[in-house]
């Protein structure tokens, strides 16, 4: 693996059965990129995402991740990354404090560790009021953007966010980027799937995906000029129209 | 151990912020313990009955008068024709029919015999058979007591005759209850361990915090772990519980000592909370785990000698009850607390059920998988 790289993926595919749901994808991941993974419903951006966390075993294919092969070193690769799924995976019957202790603990935190990490996270996010309330009671906005400080409790070299901000108020989005920004300049590598193609112009580099397979993958920029449209909506709309297979 | 102490934090934070678990923790053993041994009897008792009496003699009147004297028996209808009796069982209005035919006491008294016809209503198959035998007891009593009265008895008897007189070991007044709360006591300590074992996992998995604790470098055995102890700790709670509404309300003390039952119960909740857990990694949502535990508890409880002997279970229902638990539990809990039993001679049972719930936890550790 060249040096600066975080994620190198290479021919990765998963079948369940037949249906061929990532269909040998390729590419790399620079450290401290925001690297953002688009495509249509059902196009595989998850199943992919799940395979890089080790929730889910490749068919076949090569992948490392933080330097760590993705077949024998998993629980290596699970101590380096953050992961943030599409549901909302905090426990919601747990107070925002319990939820930190929860987690920070079982990545191997200190007490200390874990309460410096509770405070910034608090004063940061502006919740100093609400640190025992239950999670549940707190707006999705909010919930959100605690999900993602807490997937990044113990400082992940890498952060694989899954849809962040679907549902979420424009205003609250332009926050969450704000975070992921902050992430990314402390030298996170910064892994995110969207349907917001305003996102998609944030990413350093985008890839997209049709059908199973990366159809394109370069800067917004690049990926705009080359396809001779607009913004990166267009470049999607255009991929997007050839994909053979529906949601589900 | 510290990843051990973090998840456990946070299951007991979850159960005492979940007022359903806590109610069914308390609720349970109570009404369980103190309605069902009240109400689930073997005894059978107000077997209603018709007596078709055809020779309204002073014999048969003193039959009818002894039978509806005892506490088995009401007389619910008495007439002199079969079919109306009969009629009345159609009716369900009467369980047993006894016919006393014309010339009852004259045979008696001329030919020193006669003959009795007795009808039973076999839908309820225990009350048939039990109100058979208390009605054939009471008419022996009833033939002794008329030999008595106009035999002078010689001093020897004529014919030899075997009296058996025997001795309840163990329960001397046959009370019922002690032989049923032990078992009760088991049952409660199953089903909470059970249920509340396999629906938390997959909770976990229906709100899909189940991926944020795959994506931690968590181990498996830590996790698996982590929701065992909770529920262990709620098991003995429950037959703490248990055993002490056993003291209060029917005056049982295990005659074996305590220490005796809580060890073999911690060994025994380890199997079942193993195989709550198992069926928690094989399901995806709460109602799947639901329907398999309860299918898998009837079962294990209807087949676990609680309600029907296992001695009298056909051999292939026997044979299964070597791997039933619940059985196992039922037998110690029943030796220990009526018989005195000692850890001694217990061994087998435990070590049996110690090997179950090795085995079943190994299988679930196996069974549950960070990454599909």
């Amino acid at each position: 693996m060249k040096e600066g790289t975080s994620i190198s993926v290479s021919k990765l595919t998963k079948r369940f059965g037949h249906f061929t749901a990532v269909d040998a994808i390729s590419f790399d991941v620079k450290e401290g990129e925001i690297f953002g993974f688009l495509g249509a419903n059902g196009a595989g951006k998850t199943t992919a995402m799940r395979m890089l966390c080790g929730l889910s075993m490749p068919t076949s294919g090569e992948a490392t991740v933080a330097g760590y092969d993705l077949y024998k070193q998993s629980e290596k690769i699970k101590k380096s990354i953050g992961y943030m799924s599409q549901k909302f995976s905090l426990y919601e019957d747990l107070t925002i404090k319990e939820n930190n202790r929860f987690y920070g603990g079982i990545y191997g935190l200190s007490d200390k560790q874990i309460n410096e990490k509770t405070e910034f996270m608090l004063h940061h996010l502006h919740l100093e009021d609400q640190a025992n309330t239950l999670v549940k009671e707190l707006p999705l906005g909010w919930k959100q953007k605690l999900s993602f400080s807490v997937s990044m409790i113990h400082d992940p070299k890498i952060v694989f966010l899954d849809e962040p901000t679907g549902g979420v108020d424009p205003l609250t989005r332009r926050e969450f980027w704000t975070m992921i920004y902050e992430a990314a300049h402390r030298g996170t590598t910064v892994f995110v799937t969207t349907h917001y193609m305003d996102e998609a112009e944030y990413c350093d580099r985008v890839s997209i995906m049709v059908d199973g397979k990366i159809e394109a993958l370069d800067t917004p920029s690049a990926l705009t000029r080359q396809f001779k449209v607009q913004g990166m909506a267009d470049v999607f709309v255009q991929l997007a129209r050839k994909a053979k297979r529906s949601d589900n | 151990m510290r990843t051990l102490r973090i998840l456990l934090e946070k299951e007991f934070r979850q159960i005492f912020r979940n007022p359903a678990i806590l109610r069914l923790i308390f609720m349970m053993p109570s009404i369980q313990l103190i309605v069902l041994p009240l109400a689930a009897d073997y005894e059978v008792k107000n077997i209603k009955i018709a007596v078709v009496d055809q020779d309204h003699s002073s014999y048969s009147r003193q039959l009818v008068n002894k039978i509806s004297a005892s506490k088995y028996f009401d007389l619910a209808s008495y007439t002199s024709s079969y079919n109306e009796a009969l009629e009345e069982v159609e009716k369900d209005r009467a369980d047993v029919v006894l016919q006393i035919p014309a010339n009852f006491e004259k045979d008696i008294v001329r030919h020193d015999e006669s003959n009795l016809f007795m009808a039973l209503n076999a839908i309820n198959g225990v009350k048939a058979n039990l109100g058979g035998v208390y009605l054939r007891s009471i008419i022996n009593d009833f033939n002794n007591e008329i030999r008595l009265d106009w035999i002078q008895m010689p001093r020897f008897n004529p014919q030899p005759m075997i009296q058996v007189s025997s001795i309840n070991w163990f329960n001397p007044m046959l009370n019922y209850q002690y032989f049923m709360v032990p078992g009760i006591l088991v049952i409660l300590v199953t089903m909470v361990g059970s249920f509340l074992s396999a629906l938390n996992i997959v909770r976990e998995k229906e709100v899909g915090t189940i991926e944020q604790i795959n994506v931690t470098p968590i181990r498996k055995h830590q996790f698996i772990l982590g929701k065992l102890i909770p529920f262990w700790v709620l098991g003995i709670v429950v037959l703490t519980i248990g055993m002490i509404l056993a003291r209060l309300f029917y005056g049982i003390v295990p005659d074996g000592s305590l220490l005796t039952i809580y060890l073999f119960a911690v060994i025994y909740l380890l199997s079942v909370l193993g195989l709550g857990l198992l069926i928690s990694t094989y399901t995806e949502t709460q109602q799947q785990a639901m329907l398999i535990s309860f299918f898998m508890m009837m079962i294990f409880i209807l087949l676990g000698g609680l309600y029907t002997s296992i001695d009298s279970m056909p051999a292939w229902a026997q044979t299964f009850t070597k791997f039933n638990p619940v059985s196992y539990f039922i037998e110690v809990m029943r030796m220990v607390v009526l018989k005195g039993s000692t850890l001694y001679d217990i061994r087998y049972h435990l070590l049996i059920v110690a090997a179950f719930g090795v085995f079943l936890n190994t299988w679930a550790v196996i069974n549950y998988r960070k990454r599909t």
